[in-house]
């Protein structure tokens, strides 16, 4: 039998093209996503929502809204009974909905349960709430000001210096050897301050649920989400109900990248359902969406890098200063492991801070902290490289992270792929194809860590010969087609004859999110774990079928074979024939694999991108575009390359349109498509994808996460390739056209 | 609340509803007919998930409202596959993995089959500009336009 | 005994950026870094990842832990 670890093997179905299993639902609009169920006697719930960024609630009067015809239940914090134990889940409960003041434009204050969705906005309205407004802080570096208006005091860590607000809660610092000292030995010391702008992971499908939740303390909850085991979990902490006794489906979702990794209002929807005794489904608006569900974190940043005349860079320091939204946070800290992880340093030395303001609670945004941590650092690089008359590639080259390398945040580096990513860039056409006036070409590089976790995988070898496959994470990009193509290769049996389904709660024992980029990694090795122990089961079975011994049993091409003419003359038994006769040879096969799994290895991506500068207005327009980046091995090579142009897509955005702009008054300016502007399809041009294969040694077919580190690079390749393209040096992002024009005008 | 009664042709088939006067056309094909593949991603216009074709024009089906559609013929993803037979562009979309999470996928079928109506030999720019209503967070519009491009031209050499 | 570095900000609680523990299992690092210095308690509590020879750890107690290994302390990993 094959090890737990990497073997290197000829596959059969691993690395092919098939067409994925959920697809025909998806073109035909029959499948179902978390907006489009109902349930008998379903009510339609609503948020009210506070105004203010920043606002004590003195009273709400909701008895207006109760005497409405078809109101049949009408929420505040004063229905939420329990207090939670942690003060994460504290935090939770309070931005669902808001306790003694409102935090944010946008935070929920109320909600109502009517008989239809006009009913319900109109009850709304007559909810009556006295506000007393509170002084407000929106921006990072004003919130950590000693005198800043403070979010929540008394939730400072142990590892903040004095000197700050209260807002600032958090502070991590990385690093080893002697930056200073560094940057005595460098030619060129360059130290530049750098914004990036909150951004929203702009999910096409806006939060939904329908919950049902009885007097018994028995739930119901359909949901869109990243982790129904994380909503089932929360919702029990946060209402004090047991876990057990809520079971929680998870529905076809329409993108996450993060955002869909948290809960936002599904227990508002539980205690609805409580109070009115029916099913209640809420879905949010887009409006809500952007204003309550959590963006990342803006940044204020400083890097300061010292190089030689060859190259090398002596020194490097990063200050990271994150804002968290309205919660004490945990991002900056990424950003200060993140910044220089693909770079062998000797001095180095970052900073993370988290700070609280009076926006929404930020959340993870694919690889989150990783794509401001490397920005700065990748521009600073880029501009040593052009006062050095160094070539880009060369120069980071010869600073790469590999094998046996201190990482800056301190662990020393398995075999890793960032060479091979700088190799395949500067060997690609992309590299020396020319470029027009007005042009400039930018590269970057990109890492993020990747993630295991707790997973749960049962294989069902049904009494026809054909297998069915649970698992509990949702499916965000193609991964039950590689569930099953994994499934496939280790039976040995076609991939028609596998279906996998994502199980409820009730139904599979706990799974992480999906997040960090895990599924195709953890799911992926619990799946050929579960699939062993099926053929192991199988083996024993034609064993048993044969009078012989089960270690005299080979398993290939999904049937058993006698190991050796020592071991038999008997003809092969496949799947099929063994299910057939499985009551007979001791009960139902089922194979299964509960783990949490760790070790998924880091990965590096290189970016390569054309822009155009128009001198006239600034605008900058994406023309040509290359993604290099270690994906293990790609199960399904389309769901690999999709994974790196879209996080490449969502990078460009970041970079050039989309941010979070709030007025004087602390309120969201922006909270729709049409002003926060993600990248449409005459944005973009094609996304080339390069994948490389390096096979990670803690998984058995070499498979590494790929979700996440696509997103790292763009941010700092567009900088650079529009620095290059204007001869100026961007430093703030959106690189918007009248950011981009004032730098081209020097003003 | 006194409803409107609406007659309309929807995917063919001649359907009657009662709706309030402030209804979308999304909210009932959603809400009332259960016709659920139609996606509302803001209600505002700007994502084209609730692309829908009214008496041959593409429409946003959140921006009209429900009382409108009376005496027009309405076509939604629903209606798209003859049967069990998909339309070429949702078999290319399948070959061709031009979706990922497939929210933005109804709508997109529905705005392309439109252009290709139109436009049986579109440029890449004409699809990108034809598409650029339609907001896709997962792929990057690559596939999306590749597969858009291959089934114009399959359907020019079948036709 | 496991050399075990901590970074930079857990270090100052520490009063050293390198601590010995004596420990054969990710456990038992974990139980002793909190008894012998207390003043991580409350980071310890709030999470963190362990890399041992290069790999990440974020859970699995009974992860051996060798005399000559690499560990290094690291906040706790979280993903989007
Ligand atoms: S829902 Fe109609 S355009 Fe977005
Ligand atoms: S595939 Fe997810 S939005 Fe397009």
């Amino acid at each position: 039998m094959p090890k737990d670890e990497y073997q290197s093997r000829d596959f059969r179905i691993v690395g092919t093209r098939p067409v994925r299993p959920d697809g025909i639902d998806k073109v035909t609009g029959k499948a179902r996503y978390g907006a489009d169920m109902t349930a008998p006697g379903m009510l339609w719930g609503a948020i009210l929502r506070s105004p203010h960024a920043h606002a004590r609630i003195k009273s709400i009067d909701t008895s207006a809204a109760e005497a409405m015809k078809g109101v049949k239940a009408v929420i505040t914090r004063a229905d939420f009974t329990y207090q939670p134990e942690s003060a994460s889940l504290a935090d939770v409960l309070d931005n669902c909905m808001a306790g003694e003041k409102a935090r944010y434009d946008g935070h929920a204050v109320a909600a109502v349960a009517a008989t239809s969705k006009s009913i319900a906005r109109a009850a709304l309205k007559a909810i009556k709430v006295d506000y007393g407004v509170l002084p407000h802080v929106t921006d990072v570096d004003e919130a950590m000001k000693p005198d800043a208006p403070v979010i929540e005091a008394g939730r400072v860590q142990e590892n903040v210096p004095e000197g700050y607000s209260e807002n600032v809660t958090g502070r991590s610092q990385y690093g080893h050897g002697d930056p200073e000292a560094g940057f005595e030995k460098a030619d060129l010391v360059i130290e530049r301050h750098f914004t990036t702008a909150a951004t929203h992971q702009g999910y096409i499908e806006p939060n939904a649920c329908l919950a049902q939740l009885g007097a018994d303390g028995q739930g119901e909850i359909w949901v869109c989400t990243q982790g129904h085991y994380m909503v089932r979990n929360t919702c029990a902490g946060v209402l004090g109900l047991d876990a057990g006794m809520l079971r929680v489906t998870a529905s076809e979702i329409g993108g996450g990248f993060g955002g869909k990794t948290h809960v936002w209002m599904e227990p508002t929807a539980l205690v609805l359902s409580r109070k009115a005794g029916k099913p209640v489904k809420l879905v949010l608006s887009r409006d809500e969406v952007f204003r309550a569900t959590g963006p990342t974190a803006s940044s204020s940043i400083d890097v300061k890098i010292g190089m030689k005349k060859d190259g090398s860079i002596t020194g490097a320091t990063a200050t990271y200063r994150l804002q968290a939204g309205a919660y004490p946070g945990s991002i900056a800290f990424l950003s200060a492991m993140c910044g220089f992880a693909p770079y062998d340093l000797k001095h180095v030395r970052t900073e993370g801070y988290e700070v609280m303001t009076n926006r929404p609670k930020a959340a993870a945004y694919r690889a989150p902290g990783a794509p401001m941590a490397a920005y700065p650092v990748e521009s600073v690089i880029d501009e040593l490289c052009q006062k050095l008359d160094l070539d880009p590639l060369e120069t980071r080259l010869k600073n790469a992270a590999r094998e046996g390398t201190k990482a800056s945040y301190g662990p020393t580096y398995p075999a890793i792929g960032l060479e091979a990513t700088l190799k395949a860039a500067q060997s690609h056409p992309h590299w020396i194809a020319p470029l027009g006036e007005n042009q400039g070409r930018g590269v970057a590089c990109g890492f993020w860590f990747n993630f295991g976790g707790d997973t749960c995988v049962s294989l069902m070898v049904n009494p026809d010969g054909t297998v069915s496959l649970s698992e509990g994470n949702p499916d965000i990009g193609g991964s039950r087609a590689s569930m099953s193509m994994m499934a496939a290769e280790e039976l040995g049996v076609d991939l028609d004859q596998v279906r996998t389904v994502i199980a409820d709660t009730a139904s599979l024992g706990q799974n992480e999110v999906t997040d960090g980029s895990r599924v195709t990694f953890a799911v992926g090795l619990a799946t050929i774990k579960a699939a062993r122990h099926a053929i192991q089961i199988m083996k024993e079975r034609a064993a048993m079928t044969w009078g012989i011994d089960p270690e005299a049993v080979d398993w290939r091409d999904g049937a058993a074979h006698p190991a050796g003419p020592n071991a038999g003359k008997f003809p092969p038994m496949t799947i099929k024939e063994i299910a057939a006769i499985a009551s007979n040879t001791g009960g139902p096969i089922a194979g299964h694999h509960e783990v949490t799994a760790e070790g998924a290895g880091v990965s590096f991506a290189t970016h390569m991108v054309d822009t155009e500068t128009d001198p006239e207005t600034g605008q900058v327009k994406v023309l040509r575009y290359t993604v290099f980046q270690d994906a293990g091995k790609a199960v399904h090579p389309d769901y690999v390359e999709g994974q790196f142009q879209g996080g490449a897509a969502q990078g460009i955005g970041w970079a050039i349109n989309e941010e979070y702009i709030y007025g004087e008054d602390g309120r969201l300016q922006n909270p729709g498509f049409l002003d926060y502007r993600i990248p449409v399809a005459s944005d973009l041009p094609m996304i080339e994808p390069v994948i490389l294969e390096i096979p990670n040694p803690g998984h058995p077919y070499g498979v590494r996460g790929v979700g996440e580190t696509s997103i790292v690079p763009p941010l700092a390749a567009i900088a650079n390739a529009v620095s290059r393209s204007s001869n100026v040096r961007l430093t703030s992002l959106p690189m918007s056209p009248p950011k981009v024009l004032a730098a081209m005008k020097g003003t | 609340m006194s409803q409107i009664h609406v007659i309309t042709t929807i995917n063919g088939d001649e359907t009657e509803f009662l709706c309030e006067a402030q209804e979308t056309l999304l909210d009932v094909l959603r809400d009332h007919l259960d016709l659920t593949g139609s996606k509302e991603g803001c209600g505002t216009g700007d994502c084209g998930a609730c692309s829908v074709i009214v008496d041959g024009r593409l429409v946003c089906a959140c921006l009209m409202l429900a009382g409108e559609a009376e005496g027009r013929s309405v076509e939604t993803i629903e209606g798209m596959a003859d049967g069990d037979d998909l339309h070429p562009l949702q078999q290319k979309f399948l070959e061709m993995a031009a979706l990922q999470c497939g929210v933005c996928t109804p709508g997109i079928l529905v705005a392309t089959k439109n252009l290709l109506e139109r436009n049986p030999n579109p440029t890449e720019e004409e699809v990108r500009y034809w598409l650029a209503g339609n907001l896709c967070r997962c792929t990057g519009y690559d596939k999306i336009i590749r597969a858009v491009m291959d089934t114009a031209a399959d359907m020019r050499g079948a036709a | 005994m496991v050399t075990v570095r901590l970074w930079g900000s857990l270090g100052d609680l520490a009063g050293k950026t390198e601590v010995e523990i004596p420990a054969t299992t990710l456990r038992e690092l974990l139980q002793g870094l909190e008894e012998t210095y207390p003043a991580l308690k409350p980071q310890l509590e709030r999470g963190v990842s362990v890399s041992i020879d290069g790999k990440i750890y974020n859970d699995s107690w009974s992860t051996p832990i060798r005399e000559d290994s690499e560990v290094v302390l690291l906040n706790r990993l979280v993903g989007g």
